[in-house]
């Protein structure tokens, strides 16, 4: 019994030693708003071939992070979807205020799996689709750029009755990628890549219809010291960080 | 700070959703308890596993499907634009339809150990008396199995109140329609409306702890154990 005590703490020991190769080395836990996803998978993909750093990508609703890191979630650095959590998260010392910064400015889309339906916003005053899918304006920033739009278009009243609401914008996607909406109002990120539209047919909208959707990521108090974070904050503000978010339909701020 | 309109409109469109799927659920749980209960059929373990997947099957494996079904592409999507009632996603019919497969083990189980804790004896004894197959399962199998049956409304009721994954994923949360007090209580967590959250989620409590406290009380008074679910 002590003889294998003895061996399993000098191989943990020696383990300790021998792990990491570089000391800079370290793991940091993203919290990150769904609507970034695919951009954040990218960017964390290259990030990692650079560094030795380590870095888990958690994906969710800014609001469901909020709560979570609000009662001690272990989340290092936070991309909200909005503007308003981050700090919030300052106000109430969980994250670094001078760590503010916006990440990425986001565009919405309609867009629907079918490849005829979408011919310009000409599509949202007829009768061809049943259900429009939009992320609840009460939850999510691109639920409420979407019903601007369709307010600035003078079609909210119309469309009242074909409106269906996801939790999110992952969940918009999924009613609209299902067939089970026709159309629907999904951030760009979505259904772009590599700054071409990967299916059906979609009309860009245009950014003065609705107000801006500015997302900001600020790194969390517990990880002052982490340099996986701060390596990656520096990253997404690099050039090569910058154009891989725009390739994805984001634009980012000058 | 009592509820607000919208909280009001969740809740009564929870219960007149409970209500509907636990009357078809009964109504459609009978028989198939019954048949399962009754038979020596090889098929009674695999539709007694097909019935029971909800139970282990995380909600949004059942919503995700469920989903794809209901679609315009889907098998129920199908049938459904060929009756002409369009697709069911996003309507009180969808959900009930949803809300029967998740609630289904729920009403079922509960109905089957009924029927089989009555044994042969009592249904052979009526059949020397001269009562036929109808007769048997009416008058002898249903009287016999009356807690079963209260314990099955109740936990399908139960169930369904608290459905929230399935919802979730074929809702779309239209106000009266399908947005149901679980995914009111989400929203207002997600909005950070905490207090209101709060409120409904204190009644959900309170609701299901008496549900549960009249379902092992009358198993106690009647000493069998119709729920296999703790206790």
């Amino acid at each position: 019994m002590c003889m294998d005590y003895k061996q399993i703490c000098s191989s943990l020991v020696l383990i300790m030693l021998a792990g990491p190769a570089n000391v800079e080395a370290a793991e940091a836990t993203l919290a990150v708003a769904s609507n970034f996803t695919a951009p954040a998978n990218q960017l964390v993909e290259e990030f990692e071939s650079q560094t030795d750093h380590e870095i888990s990508l958690v994906f969710g609703s800014s609001g469901r992070f909020f709560a979570q890191i609000s009662n001690g979630a272990p989340f290092d650095l936070f991309l909200s979807a909005d503007q308003e959590k981050p700090r919030a998260l300052i106000e109430s010392n969980l994250a670094v205020a001078e760590s503010l910064f916006t990440y990425a400015l986001g565009g919405l889309v309609l867009w629907s799996s079918d490849e005829q339906l979408v011919d310009g916003f000409t599509v949202l005053d007829s009768d061809r689709f049943q259900k429009l899918a939009l992320a609840n304006s009460r939850l999510a920033p691109y639920g409420v750029a979407a019903e601007e739009v369709i307010d600035q278009l003078g079609l909210l009243n119309a469309l009242q009755a074909k409106l269906v609401r996801g939790e999110n914008i992952a969940q918009t996607y999924q009613f609209v990628f299902t067939g089970n909406a026709e159309l629907g109002f999904v951030a760009k990120s979505q259904v772009y890549k590599n700054n071409s539209l990967q299916s059906g047919s979609a009309w860009n909208v245009p950014a003065n219809l609705h107000s801006s959707i500015t997302q900001d990521a600020v790194l969390l108090q517990r990880a002052s010291g982490n340099s996986a974070a701060l390596d990656f904050i520096e990253f997404l503000q690099s050039d090569r960080g910058r154009s891989i978010i725009q390739s994805f339909g984001y634009t980012v701020e000058e | 700070m009592g509820f607000s309109e919208a909280d009001i409109t969740a809740i009564l469109l929870t219960l007149r959703l409970a209500t509907t799927v636990t009357i078809l659920l009964l109504l459609m749980g009978a028989p198939l308890a019954w048949w399962l209960a009754r038979t020596s059929s090889r098929f009674k373990g695999p539709i007694g596993a097909l019935i029971a997947l909800p139970l282990v099957l995380p909600p949004t494996v059942l919503g995700f499907y469920l989903l794809l079904a209901l679609g315009p592409n889907g098998p129920i999507g199908q049938i459904t634009q060929s009756l002409g009632l369009g697709t069911l996603a996003f309507s009180y019919s969808g959900l009930v339809i949803g809300s029967i497969f998740y609630s289904l083990p729920f009403v079922v189980q509960p109905l089957q150990n009924a029927f089989e804790a009555i044994g042969d004896r009592p249904l052979e004894v009526a059949a020397t008396l001269g009562a036929g197959p109808v007769d048997r399962f009416f008058s002898v199998a249903l009287p016999m199995a009356k807690p079963g049956f209260f314990t099955a409304a109740v936990l399908g009721f139960a169930h369904t109140v608290g459905e929230f994954g399935v919802v979730l994923m074929i809702g779309g949360n239209i106000p009266g329609e399908t947005r149901v007090v679980s995914v009111q209580i989400y929203d207002h967590v997600e909005a950070l409306a905490y207090d209101q959250a709060n409120q409904l989620a204190l009644l959900m409590i309170v609701f299901s702890f008496l549900v549960l406290l009249s379902v092992y009380g009358l198993q106690r008074k009647s000493h069998r154990q119709v729920l296999r679910f703790g206790s």
